[in-house]
């Protein structure tokens, strides 16, 4: 586990962007925190580290699903919170993006956490006052603790 | 046939709507279906719930608009159906329904931009649209700020890079314990309470940006109610109702007058289910009032999604030459200009 204090929304931002620039396709991350926390902000920054037009990488809630392409890789950013049932989750195509050639990023991965695969990083954004997040990276499987390490090598 | 009867179909969400419109302008039958029972215990559109209630409903609401028109589908002269931006599965439905009926009857289709269709409402009313113009578009999916320099071209010169308007209504809302879409009953509060009580940020207000966004605002809100609970505070809610939805008024006001002012129009339009808000309606008046110009906005019930918009759009594109054929797919993020 490695936990980055960010200060402000920009630190935010270019944690995500320098997740970014290490992930392949299959990498899959499970992000989690409150409303508000800035899981999306976080998604927008990793966006930016592959290449996609920042402005284009917006909040997934209203179609649970946005794709994002003209990056090195295409980016598939879910929002799995107003999804109640493993019937919805299965409804959506899941299993090909958990498991396709893009890079994933699952906001409220962990009211599915069963259906995640076993290589992924965790990401959980914690509100510390007004900009200031707490960001814990646990890397799960072997890449998973990989992307951990780099992370960590990072900062 | 020259009868000026369009068929207009619509599902680009929550929706299943059908109408038949003549000439362009004219309401002959408008029927609207809405999943929104349905969709309320989810907190918001549930995808392929969605998609699903479409299939079931869509040709009874078609017969349904043909049948209140008093008309058979022999006397449409064109077909236009909303093929994006939207949810894929939803939109499908409708371009499915619309390639067949199209292809049975040998009647020319013609593919519409939902926010386009928004624009048109305004026909409906009997209102004169004269570009230029600029339309703002805020829903619980859309904050779309356009320019029209003249009808059917259009220029996206803002739009949201985070929340949508309508989604920051709709998640406070839900924080609050209010059912959805949270913007009405926010509304309902705010109207008790004191917009000055509380100061929220505005996002991107710097000047010449026209882009929105409601990310910053929704965490302050948040924020602000976690903050008293961990206090042990009572919350003012009809203050903070009124102060948050204060925030988002105000910025898409300032915004909408900056782009009014720099592009030189003569109106300024607003649509989509936001402009439903008649203190945000009220407000954009005064500001319009003070600086000579026209407001216009479609009747309440042509705000929220409808398929006379799309008959409209639809129709006014066929005389401007533009047919589909039936390759015509849903693209869930088409733009405006997108072909």
């Amino acid at each position: 586990m490695f936990k980055l204090n960010s200060s402000s929304f920009e630190q935010t931002i270019e944690a995500g962007v320098k997740l970014g620039k290490l992930l392949l396709p299959g990498d899959l991350l499970n992000l989690n925190g409150d409303l508000g926390a800035g899981k999306t902000l976080f998604v927008k920054g990793v966006g930016m580290g592959l290449g996609v037009e920042q402005d284009f990488i917006t909040s997934p809630t209203f179609a649970i699903i946005n794709e994002y392409e003209g990056g090195s890789h295409p980016l598939y950013h879910f929002d799995l919170y107003r999804l109640e049932t493993e019937l919805e989750l299965e409804q959506i195509g899941y299993l090909d993006y958990f498991y396709g050639d893009g890079i994933t990023a699952v906001e409220w991965g962990n009211l599915f956490e069963e259906f995640l695969p076993e290589e992924r990083l965790d990401i959980t954004l914690e509100s510390m006052g007004l900009d200031a997040r707490d960001i814990t990276f646990t890397g799960k499987g072997k890449r998973g603790k990989m992307l951990e390490e780099k992370m960590r090598g990072l900062f | 046939m020259k009868s000026g009867l369009t068929l207009g179909i619509e599902t680009s969400c929550d929706e299943t709507a059908a109408a038949i419109v003549k000439d362009g302008t004219e309401v002959i039958s408008n029927v609207v279906l809405s999943q929104i029972d349905i969709h309320q215990k989810y907190g918001g559109v549930v995808p392929e719930i969605a998609s699903r209630h479409h299939i079931e409903a869509i040709f009874p609401v078609i017969n349904e608009a043909l049948d209140k028109a008093n008309v058979s589908l022999e006397d449409i002269e064109v077909i236009a159906v909303a093929y994006g931006p939207g949810l894929v599965g939803s939109l499908l439905v409708g371009v499915a329904a619309a390639k067949s009926l199209a292809f049975a009857t040998q009647k020319p289709i013609v593919g519409v931009n939902h926010i386009e269709g928004h624009i048109y409402a305004n026909f409906l009313d009997g209102q004169s649209v004269t570009p230029p113009l600029v339309c703002l578009t805020v829903s619980g999916g859309h904050t779309d700020l356009l320019l029209i320099p003249r009808l059917g071209e259009y220029e996206i010169i803002g739009r949201t890079r985070d929340d949508a308007a309508g989604e920051a209504f709709d998640k406070v809302a839900r924080v609050l314990g209010l059912p959805y879409p949270g913007g009405p009953q926010i509304e309902k509060l705010a109207l008790e309470g004191n917009k000055g009580a509380i100061h929220f940020p505005r996002g991107l207000q710097e000047h010449g940006n026209f882009d929105f966004s409601f990310s910053g605002l929704k965490t302050a809100a948040l924020n602000y109610l976690n903050q008293a609970k961990q206090k042990d505070e009572m919350v003012d809610l009809p203050d903070f109702a009124a102060s948050f939805q204060w925030a988002i008024i105000d910025i898409l006001t300032e915004k909408l007058m900056a782009a009014a002012e720099k592009y030189g129009v003569n109106q300024v339009v607003l649509s989509g289910g936001v402009a439903a808000n008649s203190t945000f309606r009220n407000y954009v008046q005064k500001c319009v009032d003070e600086r000579g110009l026209e407001l216009l906005y479609p009747p309440v019930h042509f705000c929220t999604d409808n398929a006379a918009m799309i008959a409209s759009a639809g129709y006014f594109r066929y005389n401007a030459g533009y047919r589909s054929d039936y390759s015509l797919n849903a693209v869930a993020n088409l733009r405006l200009g997108d072909k």
